[in-house]
């Protein structure tokens, strides 16, 4: 049982305007086991939680924590993160010239276990998950992300999410631009790492369609860098009815301090 | 287009470009240096002829145009605006281009299975000048003064086992002019390895004939000592249905300039030219290459890598390809890929193709200079992969596709252990 706890967590970017803050105090706990869905409307900053969590250096954090099973976080490296057990599915994954697929899942995978996999299970791993999340076989034999399609990338994202086996999966929007049958092949992806019942996940998502597939047992609605709003998965469907249209921006404390009441009751 | 110097943008903006998309391409307006009077039959009048009846109205901008001549005298001082020095710093040729080169030459010493000849001859060799002829004053300069040749001979239909190496010692700072001659006879099947070490400040002319129907590999590898400072011509003329694999790699030395032509008397014949180069901080390494299809019926396919890295790393790729009127069904492709791995480096690619006739089979080019930025480096670290690990992760691949190509194990070995040196003198 593994738990990754946020507390309080400010972070800001530099742009040619100056320091920007964007998360403005955000706290969440995920274990070993749960499923929490983070929503929220375009800029409420959803992808740079999910970006510092990563370590992504563009994120400076000014205050507040992140401990993997009271581990410091913030005082790793982006590799240490990851080896520790965090794994970022992005939203872009970057195509990386002149690394097989093949290299880059067999180094990734040495890297984080510390040790070279035993070839043969490793083979045989890496080609039954590929089909099972519908990549074709000769996939391996190209570019890390080169010249993959949207959804090509996301399969490939949530490929290693399951050959890797992380303790925390942080996926991030891995829903937009898939079409209905992507979606599908990519949430089985997720369920059945979940499923394995050595992970927490954190979704992070603009809309409530995935999860249709992809049960959440907590609900966060992001706002302006903060969370407004908390609840079991019933919050997702109102969110569904109503959008996001009731946590507008200078809507005041009041309605925030209103709905998180409503979320504790 | 991405003006890729200034896309550091932030790991999830959406990468549409493909990873190198530095697109480097630019029309080359080459030099008005137009005034052989060499008789020779490879000089400049000649080739004039060939192309454009007789040389006169020879257009300036076309390679065909390029003095060529024994003389050291036909070619003007060197000013650094000619369009064949433009990119080289003359400062550093260190004499080269100046100096009477009567320094002690790369001591040369050949190992090669019995049936390949090996000798030393003097300048009055009949086969001095059978392959080439000075294309620019520091070739030419060298062409005055080397004292003695070495000439490799595969003899007729003896295809050798293993490979010629030829291994070129630099004896010091004093510049110096060589001459090396390689000879591949009918039907002969062979691979000659140039394998330059040490410290030498030298212009080296090598000439490589490759008969009717043989198959020849040139691997020059320059691995010099930091201070070195090397320009070489590899000039080569094809006869009839042979084929030629040229492999050039350039790691080591303060300043390399490779020039490598090709020629072709027959049809059918067919050349590969390969390259690669991985400059460090300091190091200016120039690949200038001229495939002159003069006939019809022949293919050559060029690819050169080149990695860059730290301060005022420089390296120049410039790819002539004439295609003449005579020429026709020739097949043909040059291609320039540059992965720049630190700010400061600068790789300047130029791919020139002319073309006289229509009918052709194919004719292309591509440049191209990428960096490996912050974006790479951070989805392979988010994997878990430490950062020197991922740099050199990708420049092996890069690298790789050039290496995989010599088909000499030893060799391969040796590079990659030598790119991995390059690699590690990286971490910063």
């Amino acid at each position: 049982m593994s738990t990754l706890e946020i507390k309080d967590l400010h972070v800001s970017i530099d742009t040619e305007q100056g320091t920007k803050e964007i998360l403005k105090g955000v706290s969440l706990t995920i274990r070993t086991g749960e499923t929490h869905a983070i929503m929220g409307p375009n800029g409420s900053g959803k992808s740079t939680l999910a970006s510092t969590i990563a370590g992504h250096p563009r994120y400076n954090v000014t205050s507040g924590t992140i401990t993997l099973d009271g581990e410091d976080v913030l005082a790793m490296s982006v590799d240490q993160r990851a080896r520790a057990g965090l794994f970022l599915a992005m939203q872009y994954p970057v195509e990386v010239p002149g690394v097989s697929m093949t290299n880059f899942l067999r180094t990734a995978k040495t890297a984080i276990d510390g040790e070279a996999p035993k070839l043969r299970t490793w083979t045989k791993d890496v080609k039954a998950a590929m089909a099972q999340l519908r990549i074709d076989a000769d996939f391996t034999q190209r570019n890390v992300n080169e010249g993959f399609s949207g959804g090509e990338k996301k399969r490939v994202e949530i490929l290693q999410l399951e050959l890797f086996k992380p303790k925390f999966a942080i996926l991030d929007e891995t829903d937009s631009g898939l079409d209905v049958d992507a979606l599908k092949v990519v949430s089985e992806g997720v369920n059945r790492a979940h499923g394995e019942g050595n992970m927490g996940t954190l979704l992070i998502t603009h809309y409530t369609r995935i999860l249709r597939y992809i049960k959440p047992d907590f609900v966060h609605v992001f706002v302006d860098g903060q969370v407004v709003e908390e609840g079991g998965p019933e919050l997702a469907d109102r969110l569904e009815d109503e959008g996001y249209d009731r946590y507008a921006t200078g809507a005041g404390a009041a309605t925030i301090a209103a709905a998180s009441a409503a979320a504790q009751a | 287009m991405t003006d890729i110097t200034t896309e550091k943008a932030r790991i999830g903006a959406p990468s549409a470009q493909p990873f190198i998309n530095g697109f480097t391409e630019e029309g080359e307006s080459l030099s008005p240096l137009n005034a052989a009077e060499s008789k020779s039959p490879l000089a400049g009048e000649a080739v004039k002829r060939h192309s454009h009846g007789g040389g006169v109205g020879v257009p300036d901008s076309s390679r065909a145009g390029r003095l060529t001549s024994y003389k050291l005298a036909d070619f003007k001082p060197l000013t650094g605006m000619e369009e064949d020095w433009r990119f080289t710093p003359l400062k550093r040729l260190r004499g080269l281009h100046t100096e009477v080169l009567n320094g002690a030459a790369p001591a040369v010493s050949v190992t090669a299975p019995d049936s390949v000849r090996v000798e030393t001859v003097g300048r009055d060799d009949r086969r001095i000048g059978s392959a080439a002829i000075p294309e620019d004053r520091v070739s030419a300069n060298a062409w005055e003064n080397f004292a003695e040749a070495t000439v490799i001979t595969v003899p007729s239909e003896v295809q050798v086992d293993g490979e010629v190496s030829v291994l070129l010692t630099g004896q010091g700072t004093e510049a110096s002019a060589q001459h090396i001659v390689i000879v591949a006879e009918k039907f002969s099947k062979s691979v000659v390895v140039l394998d330059h070490q040490g410290t030498a400040v030298v212009s080296e002319n090598v000439e490589i004939v490759v008969e009717d129907g043989a198959q020849l590999t040139v691997i020059s590898l320059q691995e010099w000592n930091d201070d070195a400072v090397h320009a070489s011509s590899q000039q080569v003329k094809l006869g009839r249905d042979a084929k030629f694999k040229h492999i050039v790699v350039s790691l080591g030395g303060d300043l390399v300039r490779v020039t490598p032509s090709a020629r072709f008397t027959a049809p059918g014949a067919e050349v590969e030219l390969f390259g690669l180069y991985f400059a460090d901080a300091g190091q200016h390494l120039e690949q200038r290459l001229f495939v002159d299809h003069a006939v019809a019926n022949c293919k050559s396919n060029v690819l050169y890598k080149g990695a860059l890295q730290g301060r005022n790393a420089h390296t120049v790729w410039v790819g002539d390809v004439l295609i003449r009127k005579e020429a026709e069904g020739t097949d043909t492709y040059e291609a320039n890929r540059n992965l720049v791995l630190t700010d400061g480096a600068r790789a300047d690619s130029v791919p020139n193709l002319e073309i006289e006739t229509g009918l052709i089979a194919g004719a292309g080019h591509a440049s191209a200079t990428g960096r490996f930025d912050d974006q790479h480096l951070f989805y392979l670290m988010a994997r878990g992969i430490p950062e020197e690990v991922a740099r050199r992760l990708v420049v092996r691949g890069f690298l790789n596709e050039i290496i995989q190509k010599i088909h000499v194990p030893a060799i391969e070995e040796r590079l990659t252990e030598a790119v991995e040196r390059e690699l590690a003198a990286t971490n910063h």
